[in-house]
């Protein structure tokens, strides 16, 4: 393949010209992963993810991708990308539903690690009865293994925070994995209009050597790590060791938050915050509350919407604030636990006037006027 | 090579034990078992049990590697999750079973990371991890042929989690959760391997440590060039099987009769261009060549 021409992330996001193309979700994916200049993807199949991992082949035919594989389970791919990240790569891999649950013991250790490894996941129903149709159920099962989670509205988000995924988990403050969530069909097929920046331009190659742990490949100096195990708690430092490492993965979180900032303008988009009813919801869910802020607000009731884009790190105090003023705040979700809902309620002050709901799950649709009729229902009560 | 130097200015400061690993350790010396007591060693003291074989084995392992300054080691949980952290290689532990994937991520990376230079990646767990709970992704990254070398250290029991029957115990042995007998027999590790197509698989036993220390000096050449290496070295745990260090030593001495090494033609040819000579062993030990067409 001829020399490529590579371009600084802060270029590639923020300045780049770019073109309008009629994509699907799927697509728009495939388009960011050639352009991040991946090095090892591996990827396992599974509903409604095949489609990237089969684009990522074509991508690796071409050149785009240096190595690729089909591992024998989303348990083992992610060890695999455990194995790539450590070696000091470029990684990427994606799963859904069912792979996510498989894959939760590799997901809980990325971040210990320390591995900037950008994983979409394209969320569907999991458990029984069986179930391939869009849900978000799955980000609750993956709050707190100390990844970055970005929720995914459009096929444009799928693109754009794909590479800012790659653009924050790489910086060496932060260095932890990023989760690109979406709801699955809703967003991987779908056709829309996409942005997508110049195709001859990729991002820098990831250097392994701005990582804050040494890239595991001896050509660092190797030395014995530890005079005691940690595994054992024989002594005083294998309790300093794990209480301190979880509180700087939790921290590298926090300090990921002035990147998000930079790349992504921030976690939040505010439409109308001092109305006296917030939709405040992400991902698809996002989607339906943005025409059903438009619906309630042409029949006169005063109607905002939060868009959350970063789950983790969750943005708490801008949540609280904005929750001050409104009356209402209502979180409808494509999932049946609301975890949305939880994790509100739990940093507002008075989260007496906020509502789970409505919450549908398992692939069924959440059209505009449901939460409209939510919304008149909740202030009849509340008058 | 250059890693393994202290940086100017740096030399009083490091710690003691450093300085010997960068003065007197066994980075691009071509050192072997026969050089033991002769140098700074990649382990010397470990925090398992008196008279654990498994210790004597890696000691073993690690005085054999052709090249340990470019070798990386890939563990999981068991008596290796808690004696890794003290190997002076870049060695890392796994989830448990994962080993394999892990090291097949690891492998690839390293050679789209550095293409014209070669980096052993060894595989190295517990029966459990491998046979059990590990099978899968060990028997899928032979099949793949990933260039490992999987090292699995038999003890014939789970032994860090306090003496369970794993695959590879021996049929009728009563472990803690195989109170009636184990009523199963032990899994044929080494036919998987053959069965999975791996260019060199070999039974060895710590009791032997030039036979060992061959063994796994042409496991890691072969995968290197050929493919898929296994090497089981059979041990028991003397603690968990309620025996004195003496006692367990002898056990593992009787299982040399278990010994036995086996080729792929091509690792056969591989072997017999680095060694000059057919790839017999000291021993004369019988020697499986298996025809590939």
């Amino acid at each position: 393949m001829k020399e490529k021409k590579t371009v600084s992330p802060e270029y590639m996001i923020l300045e780049a010209p770019r073109e309008k193309k009629f994509m699907i979700g799927n697509e728009a994916l495939a388009e960011a992963v050639k352009r991040a200049n991946v090095d090892v993807v591996v990827v396992y199949p599974i509903t409604p993810q095949s489609e990237i991992s089969h684009l990522c082949g074509d991508l690796w035919v071409a050149g785009y991708i240096k190595d690729y594989y089909r591992g024998e389970d989303e348990l083992h791919v992610m060890a695999s990308m455990m194995g790539a990240a450590s070696a000091g790569v470029r990684t990427f891999t994606a799963t859904s539903g069912p792979g996510t649950l498989r894959a939760m013991e590799p997901f809980a250790c990325w971040a210990g690690y320390r591995l900037p490894i950008v994983c979409p996941i394209m969320g569907r129903g999991i458990g029984t009865p069986a179930n391939i149709q869009p849900d978000s159920v799955e980000i609750f099962y993956l709050l707190e293994t100390g990844m970055i989670i970005f929720h995914v509205e459009s096929p444009q988000d799928f693109f754009d925070m794909t590479l800012q995924a790659y653009a924050i988990a790489e910086q060496p403050d932060v260095h932890i994995p990023v989760i690109v969530f979406c709801d699955g069909f809703f967003v991987t097929h779908t056709r829309e209009i996409v942005e997508t920046t110049p195709d001859d331009e990729f991002l820098l190659p990831y250097n392994s050597n701005l990582s804050p742990v040494p890239a595991m490949d001896m050509e660092a100096v190797p030395v014995r790590m530890a005079r005691d195990c940690l595994v054992i708690k024989n002594n005083f430092i294998s309790y300093n060791a794990n209480a301190s490492w979880q509180q700087e993965v939790r921290a590298a979180q926090h300090r990921a938050r002035k990147y998000i900032d930079r790349f992504m303008g921030g976690p939040l988009e505010v439409i109308n915050p001092d109305a006296e009813v917030l939709l405040m919801a992400s991902g698809s869910a996002a989607a339906q509350a943005r025409v059903a802020m438009e619906i309630a607000q042409e029949e006169g009731i005063d109607v905002g919407m939060v868009k959350i884009k970063v789950i983790r790190p969750f943005p708490v105090a801008e949540i609280a604030k904005l929750c001050e003023k409104a009356k209402l705040i209502m979180v409808p979700e494509f999932n049946f636990i609301g975890w949305l809902a939880k994790e509100i309620k739990a940093v507002v002050n008075n989260n007496s006037k906020v509502f789970s709901g409505p919450n549908v799950f398992a692939g069924m649709t959440m059209p505009p006027e449901v939460i409209v009729d939510e919304i008149k229902k909740l202030l009849k009560l509340t008058k | 090579m250059d890693a393994v130097k202290i940086a100017p200015g740096f030399e009083k400061i490091m710690p003691q034990e450093y300085q010997d690993l960068v003065n007197d350790g066994p980075y691009g010396r071509n050192l072997s078992v026969k050089d033991l007591g002769t140098f700074k060693e990649l382990i010397d003291e470990h925090p398992l049990c008196a008279g654990c074989t498994l210790t004597l084995s890696l000691r073993i392992v690690l005085a054999s590697l052709p090249n340990p300054e470019n070798t990386l080691i890939v563990t999981c949980a068991g008596c290796f999750g808690v004696i890794h952290p003290q190997i002076s290689l870049h060695c890392t532990i796994a989830p448990f079973g994962t080993h394999n994937a892990f090291a097949s991520g690891l492998k690839r990376a390293l050679k789209v990371k550095f293409p014209n230079k070669n980096k052993d990646v060894i595989s190295m767990a517990g029966d459990g991890g491998f046979a059990d709970i590990g099978l899968s992704p060990t028997f899928h990254s032979w099949v793949r042929g990933e260039r490992l070398t999987s090292i699995m250290i038999d003890n014939e029991c789970y032994a860090n989690t306090g003496g369970q029957d794993s695959g590879m115990t021996p049929e009728g042995v009563v472990l803690n959760m195989s109170p009636l007998g184990k009523n199963f027999p032990k899994i044929e590790f080494a036919e998987l391997a053959k069965l999975a197509g791996c260019a060199y698989v070999a039974t060895a036993t710590p009791t032997n440590p030039r036979l060992l220390g061959q063994m796994v000096r042409r496991a890691i050449l072969v995968s290197r060039e050929v493919g898929p290496t296994v090497i089981r070295i059979a041990t028991v745990c003397q603690t968990n099987y309620k025996l004195s260090p003496i006692e367990g030593y002898n056990k593992a001495k009787s299982f040399e009769s278990q010994t036995f090494e086996y080729f792929t033609k091509e690792a056969q040819k591989y072997i017999e261009s680095i060694e000059k000579k057919s790839p017999k062993t000291e021993l004369n030990l019988e020697v499986g060549v298996e025809n590939e067409d």
